[in-house]
């Protein structure tokens, strides 16, 4: 079956999600995938929107992060103040799924500005609960297009931390969760390195080469030495993600 | 104890040149009658204070209502960019807009803060960001038991808050269900608060899960059905997409903007007796 970079992403993004665990879902890529999951390896798989929706289970997809679809299919819908403090801040969710405009090779992503923040080139939406999300999950996803654009030696800012300057520096600030723990494209997987936390290559998907990888990325890109394909998208996992609609979409 | 007036009254004596103003809802329930309102009476000089702009405020910067905008995501959710905002803080048009950004979880503090009577909120925050060096109301504090540094944010106290809800009975009790937001914080953070909502009834069945307003904070009510769209009203209405998507073309020009706004100018406010 053909499929498109932008639905192998979505696909890789998906399986990485475990069934069972909680997951606080960004609007767009992110839940597309998250939603992908729960529909195929992930029946149990827990959501959770900033909107408040605690375990919800929307048919289709929600445009906004409060669409009214999220609250009808929720186990529970709390107010924003709570689901940041009670539920985001202590660490009761494993992983956080984020997207951004920029990301550098410490995995910090920005949503702010491109360009000087007091007179920005562009003025992007800003930080949303993206910035505790970064801070507080057990893990942090990133799903992002591959562009040599967005993938930057270094943020313009830094709207949500990811390893800052090096593997010390979370520990440092005292950021509790373990950060950005893969980054799903649509080229191939970047993981940070145990040592250095900069973002290696550890897997292309299929048809893409690791020439490709390095000529959108803005710094020099290291490979791992034990670099994996992705395997292609099955039939089911591609008619499961052509089944998903988007709420009000013609 | 809440006065039940229309929405041309309640906007004319709670909302003055220069107020800080918040006008919440949380994707639902977004009170655009009531900006609309604050539009057709040429307010100006606002401090906007809200966590998504959304439509709503790339309207009322656009027509020249604010000054300043306090704000945590300035989008439109799941479409694009929200233009008039973007050319009144890079361009300046139609009037400079100052900016005070914070994360969701900062903001939301601050009306906690502000509902708590308190100076400010604790939070764990996000150290390292960029954001706190760009933001006053942005600090740290020392925990003095464990001796932790933690997230400070000043309170948030609007002048007014506006909200809208599904239902108030007719001595003022608001009530409202679904996607909550920051809702009841800003309400009880502000000095005035104005509610518009779907309906007025003689009695509020109870609804599990519902945020309770009591008639003792709140100002003013007023019955504007359709207050809350294209956003939703749980239970009584869906999100209009459509007019989200739209929006971006109204939007992103100038002159296409002006033409919108022109058309709202004209037409009268809804809910007024004798519509």
């Amino acid at each position: 079956m053909r499929f498109t970079p932008e639905e192998m992403m979505t696909v890789a993004a998906a399986r990485g999600l475990r069934d069972g665990k909680v997951v606080f879902v960004g609007i767009d890529l992110p839940s597309r995938a998250a939603n992908l999951a729960r529909r195929l390896h992930a029946p149990d798989l827990v959501l959770i929107y900033e909107s408040g929706t605690i375990d919800t289970r929307p048919d289709e997809l929600p445009l906004s992060i409060g669409d009214g679809v999220l609250a009808e299919t929720a186990l529970s819908v709390v107010s924003v103040p709570e689901i940041f403090n009670y539920w985001l801040q202590p660490g009761r969710i494993d992983v956080g799924f984020l997207s951004g405009a920029q990301l550098d090779r410490f995995a910090n992503l920005n949503t702010t500005v491109i360009g000087e923040y007091a007179e920005p080139d562009v003025r992007l939406p800003g930080s949303g609960g993206a910035p505790e999300i970064a801070a507080s999950c057990r893990e942090v996803f990133v799903v992002m297009r591959h562009r040599r654009r967005s993938f930057v030696d270094r943020v313009d800012f830094v709207t949500s931390f990811g390893y800052g300057a090096g593997p010390a520096d979370r520990a440092l600030l005292g950021l509790r969760g373990a950060g950005p723990v893969r980054v799903i494209t649509d080229l191939g997987v970047l993981e940070p390195h145990p040592v250095s936390a900069e973002l290696v290559l550890t897997a292309v998907h299929p048809g893409v080469t690791v020439e490709q990888v390095r000529a959108e990325t803005g710094w020099t890109l290291e490979v791992s030495d034990e670099l994996g394909r992705t395997i292609p998208p099955t039939e089911r996992e591609l008619d499961v993600l052509r089944s998903l609609k988007t709420v009000g979409s013609p | 104890m809440a006065k039940i007036v229309s929405l041309r009254e309640a906007v004319g004596e709670l909302v003055h040149d220069g107020d800080t103003v918040a006008l919440e809802g949380f994707t639902h329930l977004i009170p655009f009658a009531a900006g609309h309102e604050i539009i057709r009476q040429q307010r100006r000089e606002l401090t906007l204070v809200r966590m998504t702009p959304d439509l709503i405020y790339d309207q009322l910067i656009g027509a020249g209502c604010a000054r300043k905008l306090i704000f945590s995501w300035g989008g439109n959710p799941g479409v694009g960019a929200l233009y008039r905002i973007r050319d009144a803080i890079t361009r300046g048009w139609p009037a400079p807009l100052a900016i005070e950004e914070h994360s969701h979880a900062e903001l939301a503090n601050r009306y906690v803060a502000g509902a708590a009577g308190l100076p400010f909120a604790v939070l764990r925050g996000s150290a390292g960001t960029d954001l706190p060096m760009h933001t006053p109301a942005v600090s740290t504090v020392r925990c003095p038991f464990t001796g932790e540094e933690l997230t400070a944010v000043a309170a948030v106290t609007p002048d007014v808050t506006i909200v809208h809800a599904q239902r108030a009975d007719r001595e003022g009790n608001v009530q409202l269900w679904g996607i909550s937001g920051v809702q009841k914080e800003a309400v009880l953070a502000a000095r005035r608060a104005l509610v518009t909502v779907e309906e007025l009834v003689d009695d509020l069945e109870p609804v599990a899960g519902a945020v309770v307003l009591p008639r003792f904070v709140v100002t003013a009510v007023a019955e504007v059905p359709g207050g809350a769209a294209p956003s939703y009203a749980h239970g009584y209405y869906a999100r209009d997409n459509t007019a989200y998507r739209d929006w971006q073309r109204i939007s992103r020009d100038r002159d296409t903007f002006a033409a919108w706004l022109d058309e709202l100018q004209k037409a009268e406010a809804v809910g007024e007796p004798g519509e």
